[in-house]
C-alpha cells in the first residue's frame, strides 16, 4: 500500500499533503517506522542525542486560558507561583538532581552522607530551558533582569527560553517591534529559543483549543524573526486532542515550508496530549499513535535535522522506541519539570545522564551527550 | 517465517533474539498474532489478584512481597476480609480470582482446602489459584505427590492455575535467584499433571534480570515442548523484573531502571534490607543484572508470540509497562490485556504501580484500533464492547 511513498522516500523525493495523510491512514507501522530510520540514519548515522538540562518555569500565572492546559493559575488563586530571580538563580545554583557521574562506594553503592545536590555546580547541566506563563504585571525589564542574571553568574550556560507566545506578550508590554524584543533579549544573554506554543496552527483548532492565544501565522512569524534576527528555534505540535489529521498535516506543512526559507529551526518535538486536569479532558493517546506521529514526522519535514522524542511527554519507554521510529534525540536530565506534570504526567522529572545513555545504547543506537547546537560533548562508544 | 507456519529451531530463535531488527521481529509477530485472531478483538479479564499471605521461606532476590512470620507487617488474610475482597469482584463485573500467597510455613494442606471450600460455599467464581512452588510445598509439606494435591484441591474448589513462579527456567539462573524455588523440572512437572487432571494453566516468564538470551530460548523451548504434549496452557505472559526494593537491585544502586525507577522515588522504602539473607546464596557481578527496557521488552514479546506456535493467546504486561506500552505490545505479538487488577501488591511492592480501571482499558485497546471484549479465564468472549 505505501510502496509509492516508499519509492519517493528511497530516491530522496519530498513528501505531499497528500502522501503525509495517507501515512497517517497506514496501520503499517513496521515499513513507517523502517522508512523513518532510514531517513534518520541518512541524517545522523547512528547517533542519537541527549543533553544535560534543566528546566525552570519562573512563573505559572497567565493572561491566557488555554484548554489543554493545566498549569496555568491566575494570581492569588490555589497553587499560584512567582519565583524571584534569587530563587531562579538558587535553584541553578543548587540543582535538586543527581549528579552526572556519582562516585561509587562501596559493592557499587552512591556515596555515603553526601546528599548529591551537593555535589552539583550548574556545569552539571549545559542548557537552561525557561518557559512559563504571561503574567499580568511584569515587566518586559523583569524577563531581562532574568536573563542578565544568569548570564552574568554563569557566563558558559546556554540559555533557552521563552516560546513565541512569550515574545508576542514581551513585545507587547514594551512597545518594541518583535525584532526588536528578540535582540534586546538576546543582548541579555538569550541564546535561543524552544519551539512551544506552536499546539495546532490551524485556525480552526486554535479557536477551540486556545482561542487567547497568538495566531499560527503569528507563531510563524515570530519563528522568522527569530530566525532572522539568528535565534535558532525548536518547533513543537501538541496532538491528541481535538485536533484531525489533516491538521496534524497542515501544522507540518507550514513549519516545512518555513523551514525551506529560514533554515533556523533545529528540532521538531512532537507533543502527546495529557488530558488530567485540562478542561477539555479526553484521553491520552495511544503508544502507537506516538510512534507513528513521530515517523511521519520525520518523514515529512526533510528539511529538519533533528526529530526529537520528548520523553517527559512520551515516557521513557516509548520515546527510547521513538528512536527505531526516525527520532534521534530523547532531550536531556530536565530535573524539574512542571508542565507535562501539572496534566498527569507519568513519567519522573528526571532522568540521569547514565539513564538515558542506557536507553539510547539499549535501542541500538550511539548515545552522543550534545549542546544546545547538536554539537558533540562526548560520545558514549 | 514470513507468512507461514513452519516452526522456528531453537537455534534460529537465538539468533533472532541476539540480532534480529526490532521491527522486523513485530512484522513476523504482529503477521501470526492476525492469522490467529483475524477478528482484531483484544480480550481481558476481569479479577483481583488476592494474596492470602506474604509470609514466605523461599525470599526470591527478585521478590519485594515477601515477609517473615513475626515482621510486623506479615500477614495472613482473615477469611471477613477474603469474602469482602470477593462480593466487590463479583460487584465488578469480575469472573475470577487470582488467588495466590507466599510459603507460609505454618499453613497446611487444611489450611487451602478449607479457603477454597468456603469460598465456593459463598461465590459463583473462578479461582485461578496457587502456582506451582506452591502446589509444591502443599504437595510436600501432606507427604503426597502432585497428582494427590492437585485432586485434593481440584475437589475443594480450585479451577485453573497460574503460570507464575516459573521466572526462568533454566537452573543456572535459579540457582542464583531464587536457590530456595522449585526447580525448572518441577515447575513443568506440576503444569503437565494439571494438564493431564483436565485443567488449564498459563504460563509466565520473568525476563530482565540477570539471564541471558540463551536461557530466554530454553525457558521458551520448555514451553513449547510441553505444550506439544499437553496442550494444557491457555496463554503465555512474559514479563520484565522490576528492581524496585528487591535484593537484587541493592546489589547495583546506580542500575539504569528506566520508568520503574522513576516510579521507585515514590514509593515508601519497604524493609527490604531486613529480608536480605546475602551470605546464603551464591553471588554475581552487579553488570550482569540489566533491566528490560522497552526494546528489550517487545523483543521478548514478538520472539515469544513467533516460537510458541501451540499457544493461542499471548499477554501484554501493562502492570510493568504501562498502558502505552500495552498498547504497542499488541502490534508485536500480544492479543490479550491479560486482568484489570481490581488489586495488584507484588509488582507495585517493587514500585511499579500502574492503576487502572476497566474503562481506561477499554479505551485503551480501542483507541490502538482493536475490539475489547471481557472474557472468562478459559478466553471465552463475554461481553464485546465498541
Amino acid at each position: 500500500m505505501l510502496n509509492k511513498i516508499k519509492n519517493k522516500v528511497m530516491s530522496g523525493k519530498r513528501l505531499t499533503e497528500a502522501d503525509a495523510l495517507e501515512l497517517f491512514k497506514s496501520d503499517d507501522i513496521f515499513t513507517l517506522g523502517t522508512l523513518a530510520s532510514y531517513i534518520a540514519e541518512k541524517k545522523n548515522g547512528k547517533k542519537a542525542y541527549f543533553i544535560r538540562n534543566r528546566h525552570i518555569n519562573p512563573t505559572n500565572i497567565c493572561v491566557n486560558r488555554c484548554k489543554f492546559c493545566a498549569f496555568s493559575r491566575s494570581r492569588g488563586q490555589e497553587g499560584a507561583f512567582e519565583l524571584t530571580i534569587d530563587e531562579i538563580m538558587e535553584r541553578l545554583r543548587k540543582g535538586q538532581g543527581t549528579p552526572p557521574h556519582p562516585p561509587l562506594g562501596k559493592g557499587g553503592r552512591r556515596g555515603g552522607k553526601t546528599p548529591y545536590s551537593s555535589l552539583l555546580t550548574p556545569h552539571d547541566f549545559s542548557e537552561v530551558h525557561i518557559v512559563g506563563g504571561l503574567h499580568p504585571e511584569w515587566p518586559f525589564s523583569h524577563y531581562l533582569e532574568i536573563i542578565s542574571a544568569i548570564k552574568k553568574e554563569f557566563p558558559e550556560l546556554h540559555i533557552k527560553a521563552f516560546t513565541a507566545v512569550e515574545i508576542d506578550y514581551m513585545s507587547k508590554i514594551s512597545s518594541l517591534s518583535i525584532y526588536d524584543t528578540l535582540l534586546t533579549l538576546k543582548k541579555s544573554g538569550l541564546c535561543s529559543m524552544p519551539g512551544g506554543g506552536a499546539e495546532i496552527l490551524s485556525l480552526d483548532i486554535r479557536n477551540r483549543l486556545c482561542p487567547e492565544k497568538i495566531s499560527g501565522e503569528r507563531w510563524l512569524e515570530i519563528m522568522q524573526t527569530a530566525h532572522n534576527a539568528g535565534i535558532r528555534t525548536n518547533a513543537t505540535m501538541l496532538y491528541g486532542h481535538i485536533e484531525d489529521h489533516t491538521h496534524r498535516v497542515d501544522h507540518l506543512m507550514k513549519l516545512r515550508e518555513l523551514q525551506d526559507k529560514t533554515g533556523g529551526f533545529q528540532a521538531f518535538i512532537p507533543l502527546a496530549y495529557h488530558p488530567k486536569n485540562t478542561d477539555i479532558k479526553g484521553s491520552y493517546t495511544s503508544g502507537i499513535d506516538d510512534l507513528k506521529t513521530i515517523a511521519i514526522s520525520r518523514l515529512v519535514l526533510d528539511n529538519f535535522d533533528h526529530i526529537k522524542a520528548y520523553w517527559i511527554m512520551l515516557g521513557e519507554k516509548i520515546s527510547q522506541l521513538a528512536l527505531k521510529f526516525g527520532a534521534d534525540d530523547i532531550d536531556g536530565t530536565i530535573i524539574e519539570e512542571k508542565i507535562t506534570h501539572s496534566a498527569g504526567g507519568l513519567t519522573g522529572e528526571q532522568l540521569t545522564a547514565e539513564q538515558l545513555v542506557h536507553l539510547i545504547r539499549k535501542a541500538g543506537k550511539i548515545p552522543v551527550e550534545r549542546d544546545s547546537f547538536y554539537r558533540p560533548i562526548k560520545v558514549y562508544r | 517465517m514470513k507468512n507461514n507456519f513452519s516452526r522456528i529451531s531453537s537455534k534460529q530463535a537465538l539468533s533472532m533474539l541476539k540480532s534480529a531488527d526490532l521491527l522486523e521481529l513485530g512484522r513476523d509477530a504482529d503477521e501470526i498474532r492476525k492469522k490467529l485472531h483475524p477478528e482484531g478483538i483484544v480480550t481481558f479479564v476481569v479479577d483481583r489478584n488476592i494474596n492470602y499471605t506474604n509470609v514466605c521461606i523461599n525470599k526470591c532476590r527478585f521478590c519485594a512481597f515477601h515477609r517473615d512470620e513475626n515482621d510486623p507487617d506479615a500477614y495472613i488474610l482473615d477469611e471477613e476480609t477474603l469474602f469482602e475482597k470477593i462480593k466487590e469482584t463479583i460487584e465488578l463485573g469480575g469472573t475470577q480470582i487470582l488467588l495466590q500467597g507466599g510459603l507460609h510455613p505454618g499453613l497446611g494442606l487444611a489450611y487451602y482446602v478449607r479457603l477454597l471450600q468456603s469460598i465456593k460455599d459463598k461465590f459463583r467464581i473462578n479461582i485461578h489459584g496457587f502456582s506451582p512452588p506452591e502446589i509444591c510445598y502443599i504437595a510436600d509439606s501432606s507427604d503426597i505427590t502432585i497428582t494427590e494435591a492437585l485432586r485434593i484441591l481440584r475437589k475443594a474448589g480450585l479451577d485453573s492455575v497460574p503460570g507464575g513462579g516459573a521466572e526462568i527456567l533454566s537452573d543456572r539462573v535459579r540457582d542464583i535467584l531464587s536457590p530456595k524455588k522449585i526447580k525448572s523440572s518441577r515447575w513443568l512437572e506440576v503444569m503437565e499433571k494439571a494438564h493431564r487432571l483436565g485443567m488449564r494453566t498459563t504460563a509466565t516468564m520473568m525476563f530482565g534480570s540477570i539471564e541471558t538470551p540463551e536461557d530466554i530460548i530454553e525457558h521458551l523451548d520448555a514451553i513449547r515442548k510441553l505444550q506439544d504434549k499437553t496442550g494444557g496452557f491457555t496463554a503465555f505472559i512474559p514479563w520484565s523484573f522490576q528492581p524496585g526494593n528487591t535484593e537484587l537491585a541493592q546489589k547495583n544502586r546506580s542500575l539504569p531502571t528506566g520508568q520503574a525507577g522513576a516510579e521507585e522515588q515514590k514509593v515508601k522504602k519497604t524493609n527490604v534490607h531486613k529480608n536480605m539473607i546475602t551470605s546464603e546464596l551464591p553471588s554475581f557481578r552487579a553488570s550482569e543484572l540489566h533491566p528490560a527496557t522497552a526494546v528489550d521488552y517487545l523483543k521478548v514479546l514478538a520472539l515469544s508470540r513467533i516460537y510458541l506456535d501451540n499457544i493461542d493467546n499471548i499477554q501484554a504486561s501493562w502492570v510493568t509497562q504501562g498502558l502505552k506500552m500495552a498498547q504497542v505490545a499488541l502490534r508485536f505479538g500480544a492479543n490479550d490485556f491479560g486482568s484489570t487488577m481490581i488489586e495488584e501488591n507484588v509488582v507495585a511492592s517493587a514500585g511499579v504501580s500502574y492503576k487502572v480501571t476497566k474503562d481506561e482499558i477499554i479505551q485503551s485497546i480501542s483507541s490502538a484500533c482493536f475490539c475489547p471484549a471481557q472474557r472468562d479465564t478459559y478466553y471465552n468472549i463475554l461481553k464485546q464492547y465498541k
